[in-house]
């Protein structure tokens, strides 16, 4: 095995990984991004199949990344981008899971050989120990002989976290997963967070036990596996429950808060095996994904302190106000239609409702035909609109939607005065004017899209239920805004054809 | 209900408390509007333009006796006290605290008063803040007035006769008058400064073209919740003089909009500093009518100085432009119908609950209601900026303790790890933290509408945890750690392959128009 040649290969997959995280920043460079982590994942594999030594190893490999190849392409060629949310929460947790399988596999490798060995090594001779690394074969981490006391504790203790993280990130996206899918009736799978007493304490204690754990997987003379798997089974419980805990809105940031753990699990991973390339990549992960969770948290006017103990979404869902605001008025498809040949500037400020509706073709045509007439037409976008990061402007991108129409609250917000109609479609908590209306709304000091500035507002919404933060919304009942009820996508449809 | 709009009897009064456009929106409350004749002739609105609007107009004390509610600009004289009968309601300026008497007059007389001068500085209240609409007006004919009086352009112009330096105007007071002297003299090309004791109105001052005159003083700021400016200390005013006597002799023209409500107008504009002021120098004293900011002025004139500086003191600036004032004013008395009237159906409710209402009320069924009890404004212009700097001290202490602690813990935790981790572990550890640094630079700047296929791509990325899979498959230990590597090779390929697959898909979609 020539190691030499490897290391170099995993430095060269390494910068090419930052490299693709680098290019994914802007939009020129974004797709030569996403080829160098192509590039730097087949050099790592390659690198990595040089040293598989045995044949069945081989053949084994082949047959499992052909069936992940395959089913891994197909979800991605098939999934709808208005699913792109739970697709990534469920390849999340496939990370957490190999984290686990990695962790344990380290373990069991580290097997029967260490009870006599531990004690051997402090006087063992050079060639005890090559002799002991040739029986135990080629494997990297197998020789617990080679190691000292500190570096099997050390060993441990890094198996110990890679497991746990991974643990918590497998069930967590789980968990992510269904709330996003929205279609499954078990409780855990609703968006409204869940609450149990003293649910802060139970992730307190959970840590603590795990803690516990983690002493006496340590402290025994032979490494049992019973500490690992009781920890295993409560990083399981923690991670449904961290997640169970957080409501459907602030989603987008949970996605992120799991990205940034998978990042961690392959860190941890990288320590255990010794192997750079996962540790420096897991590092970037981890630390790009809490970077982006925290830009979120920034958006939301949220502690990222409290978005990592989890369940930091139950404030704003518990204070549910039903208060009437007063009268609103409605406005019907043909009549919207009517505004906007009458309007010069337009803005659209989109939501998740856009996404579950499907509207986003619809919106394009109208944005066509409403540019044709030469109507200047701009989207806004909150940070946080829809349930993931970005949402919004893939989706209007799936619609080809042109992106540099599509511009964010900063570089918009002080637009709204001076536009004739802003139509809001499935938004709701962020164009909340409450937020910075009303100091006791939850959602004060949100930074919100100000529609309202503007001269005409038409709102399109199912109902009048709230948002998911619960909150009334007192711009329904402003009297430059109007009402336009119906299902997105059909009202959207009947204003083209009316145009 | 019918609103009654009598013709102004004060003298020289142009304006009037409605004009066509604002019975209009009257009548569409569900009020019926009668107007004495003539009485917009001054504010260029004739009778049959009111009639045309949908009010009756009637002849001389008829509006008076039939009315159920009386819009008046000015505070009725006691004549007019007279005519009004009991159950009557009264809109108009009052000022209640310089005139006892008319108040007790009108209590005996048992009409109901809200007085158009104490609307509360509430936001929600804004829409029928007369006084503010008024000062606006004043604020922008003062700076006319100053130039017809003043013997050159405004603008700075280079001409084939020669260079024409612009003039440079100081606004004393940034309030709603004063705002509207320096944007109007602003937009006249004139170089504006601007002085005030509220440091918070430096922005308001940049935003309408001026140059706030900072006072070099140790930070006092003159901000009051009522949203006046508060009177300050001798130290203060001293240094403020100074400025003022400083700025006296580079200006041309000063207007000076300073007053206390209830109080006589502070002294600003000293006899030394007019007596400096170049030749041909304007002067307009919009506080004229509570004593006068400059102390030579004199109300309701134009004096002339023996060094050739004019002192406009004139106390009706708003009247000056009555069509406009007359717009303004109906507006917000339209305003005020609509709080009065909730269900537009013409009919009024002065509700005590509502704190707009409450303020104004003077008299309300023969009870003397003025003094209002004190609001807590808490949306006045002062108090928010005065509350978010003190949450924000305590947030960034907040901030410093967990800085301060998150630091022990990174060396209590590097110690520790220097102390027991074993060498092997080292490099690799070195590896981790320079990788998190470089992780932090790469993602920080990234672009919003990027966010989701850059988590696609970390996501394929993180895939990379399939290494460790595939070195564990063929150690060939066991049975068990084969079947757990072949299924982590199998579920780390789904996202390996499914996550750049995506990332590719989604990328094609962005386009550039």
């Amino acid at each position: 095995m020539v190691l030499g040649p490897i290391h170099m290969a995993y430095i060269l997959a390494a910068l090419l990984f930052i490299l693709a995280l680098a290019g994914l920043s802007k939009q020129e460079t974004a797709k030569l991004g996403c080829l160098s982590g192509m590039v730097g994942m087949t050099i790592a594999l390659l690198a990595t199949f040089a040293q598989v030594e045995s044949a069945t190893g081989f053949i084994l490999i082949i047959i499992a990344m052909a069936i992940g190849a395959g089913i891994g392409i197909y979800v991605a060629r098939k999934v709808a981008m208005t699913q792109m949310p739970e697709m990534i929460a469920c390849l999340h947790s496939f990370v957490g899971l190999a984290a686990v399988l990695v962790g344990y596999n380290s373990f069991l490798e580290l097997g029967g050989v260490a009870p006599e060995t531990v004690t051997i090594p402090v006087n063992a001779s050079a060639d005890e120990i090559a002799a002991l690394l040739e029986s135990a074969g080629a494997a990297v981490a197998g020789a617990a002989s080679a190691m000292t006391v500190g570096e099997l504790n050390t060993h441990l203790v890094e198996i110990f976290l890679g497991v746990f993280i991974g643990a918590v990130t497998f069930t967590g996206s789980i968990v992510a997963y269904g709330k996003l899918n929205g279609t499954y009736k078990l409780r855990i799978f609703k968006s409204s967070p869940l609450v149990i007493p003293g649910g802060h304490w139970l992730n307190l204690a959970a840590l603590i036990v795990s803690l516990f754990l983690m002493i006496w997987f340590m402290a025994s003379d032979t490494p049992s596996v019973a500490p690992l798997v009781i920890m295993t089974l409560i990083a399981f419980v923690f991670g449904i429950h961290l997640v169970a805990a957080i409501g459907g809105a602030d989603m987008p940031v949970v996605i992120s808060m799991l990205n940034s753990y998978s990042g961690w699990a392959a860190a941890a991973s990288g320590f255990m095996l010794s192997n750079d390339l996962l540790i420096v990549t897991g590092a970037l992960v981890g630390s790009s994904g809490a970077i982006l969770s925290y830009i979120m948290c920034r958006a939301m006017n949220r502690s990222f302190i409290s978005v990592i103990a989890g369940g930091f979404g139950n404030e704003s869902a518990a204070a549910s106000s039903d208060e009437e605001m007063g009268e609103y008025r409605e406005m019907k498809c043909p009549e919207v239609a009517e505004l906007l040949k009458n309007s010069s500037s337009v803005i659209i400020a989109p939501g998740y409702g856009m996404a579950v509706a499907q509207a986003q073709n619809a919106v394009a045509q109208m944005t066509e035909k409403l540019q044709a007439r030469g109507v200047q037409v701009r989207f806004a976008i909150h940070p946080v609109a829809g349930r993931l990061p970005g949402h919004m402007n893939v989706l209007l991108a799936e619609a080809k939607v042109p992106y540099d129409i599509v511009l964010e609250m900063d570089e918009i917000n002080d637009d709204f005065e001076n536009t004739d109609t802003v139509l809001v479609i499935g938004a709701n908590d962020t164009v909340n004017p409450a937020a910075l209306e009303n100091p006791n709304s939850p959602i004060a000091g949100m930074p919100v899209l100000e529609v309202w500035k503007a001269r005409n507002v038409v709102v399109f919404k199912r109902s009048m239920n709230t948002g998911y933060a619960g909150v009334q919304n007192p711009l329904f009942f402003k009297e430059n805004t109007a009402m336009c009820f119906g299902d997105a996508k059909k009202s959207i449809e009947e204003i083209v054809s009316a145009l | 209900m019918l609103i009654g709009i009598p013709k102004e009897s004060l003298r020289g009064e142009t304006r009037v408390a409605a004009t066509p456009d604002t019975v209009g929106k009257l009548i569409k409350l569900g009020f019926e509007v009668q107007i004495q004749s003539n009485a917009g002739a001054d504010a260029s609105f004739d009778d049959a333009a009111y009639t045309a609007a949908g009010a009756k107009v009637v002849k001389g004390r008829e509006v008076w006796n039939s009315s159920d509610i009386i819009f008046k600009v000015n505070a009725p004289n006691d004549d007019e006290v007279g005519y009004l009968k009991e159950g009557q309601t009264l809109v108009s300026f009052i000022r209640p605290a310089q005139h006892p008497e008319l108040v007790a007059k009108l209590n005996e007389k048992k009409v109901n008063v809200l007085a158009m001068d104490m609307v509360p500085r509430i936001s929600r209240a804004q829409a029928l803040d007369a006084l503010s609409s008024t000062a606006n007006i004043s604020g922008y004919r003062a700076v006319i007035e100053a130039a017809h009086c003043f013997g050159r352009f405004f603008t700075g112009q280079v001409t084939a006769a020669g260079k024409v330096p612009p003039a440079k105007v100081m606004v004393i007071g940034a309030g709603v008058a004063g705002l509207a002297a320096i944007g109007a003299a602003h937009s006249l090309g004139a170089v504006v400064r601007a002085f005030d004791t509220r440091l918070e109105v430096a922005d308001q001052i940049k935003s309408m073209g001026g140059e706030f005159l900072k006072l070099d003083f140790k930070q006092e700021d003159g901000s009051s919740s009522d949203g006046y400016a508060k009177v300050m200390s001798d130290e203060f005013i001293k240094a403020e003089m100074e400025l003022f006597a400083k700025q006296a002799k580079e200006v041309d023209i000063i207007i000076t909009t300073a007053a206390i409500p209830g109080k006589p107008a502070p002294r600003l504009v000293t006899k030394e500093m007019v007596e400096s002021m170049k030749p041909g120098s304007v002067i307009v004293d919009l506080a004229a009518a509570t004593g006068g900011n400059c102390e030579l002025t004199v109300e309701g004139k134009i004096t002339t100085t023996e060094n050739g500086v004019k002192i406009i003191g004139y106390s009706d600036l708003a009247a000056r432009l009555p069509a406009q004032s007359s717009q303004l004013y109906g507006t917000n008395l339209v305003n005020l119908a609509k709080l009065l009237c909730k269900n537009k159906d013409g009919q009024i409710n002065i509700d005590f609950e509502d704190v707009v209402l409450r303020n104004m009320t003077v008299t309300k069924d023969g009870e003397v209601t003025f003094p209002p009890p004190k609001i807590s404004v808490s949306a006045a212009p002062a108090a928010k900026p005065a509350a978010a700097p003190q949450q924000k001290v305590e947030q960034r202490q907040v901030s410093k303790t967990l800085k301060v602690s998150c630091v022990i813990a990174l060396i209590v935790a590097f110690a520790l790890i220097g102390l027991f981790a074993p060498e092997k572990f080292l490099p690799h550890f070195t590896v981790f933290v320079l990788a998190c640094v470089c992780g932090y630079y790469v993602v920080w700047n990234v672009t919003h509408s990027l966010h989701t296929p850059l988590m696609s791509v970390t996501n394929a990325i993180s895939g990379i945890i399939v290494v460790g899979a595939l070195l564990q498959i063929s150690s060939g230990a066991s049975v068990v750690i084969s079947a757990f590597a072949f299924i982590g090779v199998l579920i780390a390929s789904i996202n390996i392959f499914g996550g750049f697959a995506v990332t590719r898909r989604m990328l094609a979609m962005f386009r550039k128009q």
